[in-house]
């Protein structure tokens, strides 16, 4: 249909909005493109004044950064949208969170003035909670698993099975405390820090190489919680806020 | 008692199962109430995957209706997929409603919609896995009341056994009267235990109960009666019929789910019911009259549901939308509401007689514009002059060509096989006109550069239909005439590469037609198919056509009756069929004498403008036709939110 164009005027974009949000509850089972349904429609609920990309079937400007996979719940997301006209964001911020399903929920709303916030993205905290396993075996476990070099683990992906290093990508791994799920499971809460490679290496993955190296098995699937995302800080195995570079920018 | 959620249970399954966004509800505009706070508890079901049934207009409608009810809660629930049901039952996670993942078993009544009869195994998976027994003579105190609403309760004999109601026609009113029987008979405590319930329904006249009415069957396998067995039980069940659907603007706040699914658009319905009197067409026969929305009713009910969602479409639907008497108006109005805000409009059903190329350049005004979609069902003059689908050859060939040189690069044309007295001529028909499409679309575009699609299938005859006589064509001629045309429109090198070819084969036409216009006898073959895993039956990759065969011959055995009985056997004049007791309102003379026109080849008009031939459904409803113009417009709604987050 490419002969047939229509002639749509192309508005530039005068904002950048950096959002950060949370996939919380029953929706922490919803996919990366589910999400980005919801928040389109959300943004065209409220009348956000978004900016389109040229063509016959014009998109908004919005791009999302290193969702956290389907069933994986989080209180780190990030989402930037690129509007027509200036908006108030703490409105905005209201607006939104209005406008999306309650378990998708709307953080924080900020001016992007700085580039390279992708890369930023270097790691993340875990909370991961194991139903049927207790504390000590967690800790015997985690020792096993961090005095190796590497530990390979496979995984099903996209392009069939994948065999790589799931050690080297973990920063810090540890026994946070214990809890009793609703249907009377006891649990273990391990806290995990693991940096951002390709291919990417999941809270999952490591959980497979703590298994392999102590000889675990888990009956029932663990919880996982992305805490938060950011760049590391000088100690190396901790996660700083990715929009502190956008706040000093405004502040200054 | 407050009854609890089970997702704790169903949440540890779903890291395992594929797409559990399907299981989790979250939807924008979904209720949860509080258990205690009312007094009826209604659960619904669209008998298919979440995908399929979530964009359900019935469900979605009754859903609003029920929840604005204070005395009423209403959850949804979806068949779950295989993968999903094992799990499930190893680990004993009942049939849950996606709102408040409340157990199915513990809801008062459980509405299940059916559009096309394909669904009955999926309700024998839910009503098995909610822990409640299949058959409703089995049914305690507690269980809920199953009841079969849609287009295939019309007959409803083939699960008769399964279910404890079937309501005919508009579920409105329906559901909003046999809420108020619950309530009544709950307030007093339940007497007279389940008989007494289904005993207050069925002396209304517009509920039928299965189990009041006994079947007797003829030495040669027909019938040779249905008659009540209980005092209170009328002769004849009537449907139900909403007279002013501008009393009901229902769905108001339509569901938004958060899982990708068939229809990704709101949808308002512009009319409800069709009097074009196509043959083959159970809904445009069981619909009747024709009611309109007016066109202020219809643009704010767009606009509600584009505020209330967000979607970037909104479908006019109706059975067939061109035909609104003010469908310009609705177009252009709401189209200069949305100028330049990437909102369009769709009509699905669209005849070529009442399409015009100003109508759709104002649809998609502002949105984006997809392909084109007519369906003159038959490929030549004499098989639409049969179903009195009145479309000439040039009238198609002028639209389609007008929408070419319009900028549309793809048309889509619907087609049948095996319409009754059609030839394999008839079906070569199909092929001579796609080409003539393409041919005169080159000429006028003077571009190699555009396409049509004929998708093509079997055709199925419908219950309360002229052909509900007729012989069904039996799978393996379907095929063949199928594959005839298929090989005739490849072989074409001038034209063949710029035609598609989609079709489905004769197999699940069969099966369709066997459930369609079976009796109670067939519901043992639906229990026997299901019991032997049959699940899905809509769907390609689930449906299995030997279990069927092979059920049904378990089934029927000594019954002497057979699958062909059912479905290629042309029925006589006289015969009792399994739905006589059922009354749509269309006088069985009448469908008799347009059955003997079909096979002279003439047509009739429609009685929208024309005087009216006695169908018999207003005399007998007490309704009448109710359209427009009405002259009325489309008023912009007020409310403007951009304002309030933009820094002026």
């Amino acid at each position: 249909m490419g002969r047939n164009q229509p002639d749509r005027e192309v508005i530039p974009v005068v904002q950048k909005v950096r959002l950060k949000y949370a996939k919380r509850g029953p929706l922490k089972f919803s996919s990366h493109r589910d999400f980005q349904r919801a928040f389109e429609r959300a943004v065209r609920r409220v009348g956000v004044p978004m900016a389109y990309s040229a063509g016959f079937n014009p998109h908004p400007k919005i791009s999302y950064a290193n969702a956290a996979a389907t069933g994986t719940a989080s209180e780190a997301e990030y989402v930037e949208i690129g509007l027509a006209a200036p908006v108030d964001l703490t409105k905005l911020l209201e607006a939104l969170q209005s406008a999306m399903p309650p378990g998708l929920d709307m953080l924080e709303a900020i001016e992007a003035k700085t580039s390279g916030f992708a890369e930023r993205l270097e790691a993340s905290v875990w909370e991961v909670v194991v139903p049927k396993l207790d504390p000590e075996q967690a800790q015997a476990a985690i020792g096993q698993l961090l005095a190796r070099e590497e530990v390979l683990v496979s995984r099903m992906t996209k392009n069939g099975l994948r065999t790589f290093d799931a050690r080297s990508a973990v920063l810090s791994l540890s026994v946070e405390g214990t809890k009793t799920t609703e249907s009377g499971l006891p649990c273990v809460i391990l806290r995990l820090v693991v940096r951002h490679l390709t291919p990417a290496v999941r809270p999952d993955d490591v959980l497979s190489a703590l298994c392999q190296v102590a000889d675990l098995v888990l009956e029932v699937a663990p919880r996982v919680t992305r805490l938060a995302q950011g760049p590391l800080t000088q100690t190396g195995s901790e996660v700083g806020d990715p929009l502190d570079l956008d706040r000093h920018f405004i502040a200054s | 008692m407050p009854i609890n959620s089970v997702f704790d249970a169903l949440e540890s399954l779903l890291p395992h199962i594929s797409k559990p966004v399907q299981y989790v509800g979250g939807e924008l505009n979904a209720v949860v109430k509080d258990w205690d706070s009312v007094s009826a508890h209604w659960v619904l079901m669209y008998p298919d995957a979440y995908e399929v049934g979530l964009p359900n207009q019935g469900v979605a409608i009754l859903y609003e209706v029920l929840n604005e009810r204070e005395d009423t809660l209403c959850e949804r629930t979806y068949s779950v997929w295989p993968d999903l049901e094992a799990l499930m039952r190893r680990d004993g996670v009942p049939q849950f409603t996606v709102d408040a993942h409340r157990p199915v078993g513990a809801f008062d009544v459980f509405g299940l919609s059916f559009a096309t009869e394909l669904g009955y195994t999926n309700m024998l998976t839910a009503i098995d896995l909610a822990g409640i027994p299949i058959h409703a003579k089995d049914r305690g105190l507690d269980d809920p009341f199953v009841v079969a609403g849609g287009h295939a309760a019309f007959n409803p004999e083939p699960i008769a056994e399964f279910i404890d109601v079937a309501v005919l026609g508009d579920g409105e009113e329906a559901a909003i009267a046999l809420t108020e029987i619950l309530v009544a008979w709950k307030a007093e405590g339940r007497p007279g235990g389940r008989e007494e319930f289904l005993i207050r329904l069925a002396r209304t006249g517009n509920f039928y109960v299965p189990r009041f009415y006994d079947v007797e069957y003829l030495e040669d396998g027909r019938i040779r009666r249905v008659t009540p067995n209980h005092s209170d039980a009328p002769w004849r069940v009537s449907k139900h019929t909403v007279m002013d659907l501008n009393e009901w603007p229902y769905p108001k706040a339509p569901l938004v789910p958060l899982a990708e699914t068939v229809h990704e658009r709101a949808s308002v319905e512009i009319f409800r019911g069709c009097t074009r009197g196509c043959r083959f067409c159970q809904a445009g026969m069981i619909t009747r009259p024709v009611r309109e929305r007016s066109i202020d009713t219809v643009g704010a009910m767009v606009q509600q549901a584009v505020q209330a969602t967000g979607f970037e479409e909104v479908g006019l639907l109706s059975l067939s939308s061109a035909d609104h008497t003010e469908i310009q108006g609705i177009a252009k109005e709401l189209a200069d509401i949305y100028e330049g805000t990437h909102t369009s409009l769709s009509l699905p059903s669209t005849r070529v007689d009442a399409f015009n190329i100003d109508l759709a350049n104002e649809l998609t005004r502002n949105g984006r514009r997809s392909g084109l979609t007519f369906a003159p069902e038959g490929g030549s003059e004499r098989i639409r002059a049969v179903i009195n689908k009145m479309v000439t050859e040039e009238d198609l060939v002028r639209t389609v060509t007008a929408a070419y040189s319009a900028g549309w690069r793809q048309v889509k044309l619907y087609f049948m096989c095996g319409l009754p007295t059609e030839t394999d001529e008839d079906v070569m028909q199909i092929g001579r006109l796609a080409r003539e499409v393409i041919r005169a679309g080159r000429q006028v575009t003077g571009s190699r550069d555009i396409r049509c699609t004929v998708s093509i299938g079997g055709f199925v005859p419908k219950p309360h239909t002229p052909f509900q006589w007729a012989s069904q064509l039996d799978h393996e001629s379907t095929d063949r005439r199928l594959h005839m045309l298929r090989d005739d429109i490849r072989s074409d090198r001038q034209f063949g590469k710029a035609i598609g070819f989609r079709y489905h084969d004769g197999k699940p036409g069969i099966v369709e037609g066997l459930l369609s216009r079976g009796d109670r006898r067939v519901g043992a073959i639906i229990e026997q198919v299901w019991r032997d895993g049959a699940r899905f039956d809509g769907w390609q990759e689930h449906f299995k056509f030997e279990q069927w065969m092979a059920a049904a011959d378990v089934a029927l055995e000594g019954t002497g009756v057979s699958v062909d009985w059912f479905t290629t056997r042309e029925r006589d004049r006289d015969e009792v069929l399994p739905w006589d007791h059922l009354d749509s309102g269309l006088d069985k003379e009448w469908l008799w004498e347009d059955w003997q026109d079909a096979l002279s080849e003439e047509s009739v008009e429609d009685c929208r403008w024309t005087p009216c031939f006695d169908c018999g459904v207003c005399d007998q409803m007490n309704t009448s036709i109710q359209i427009g113009p009405t002259g009325g417009t489309v008023l912009p709604l007020p409310i403007r939110r951009k304002e309030m987050i933009v820094n002026s």
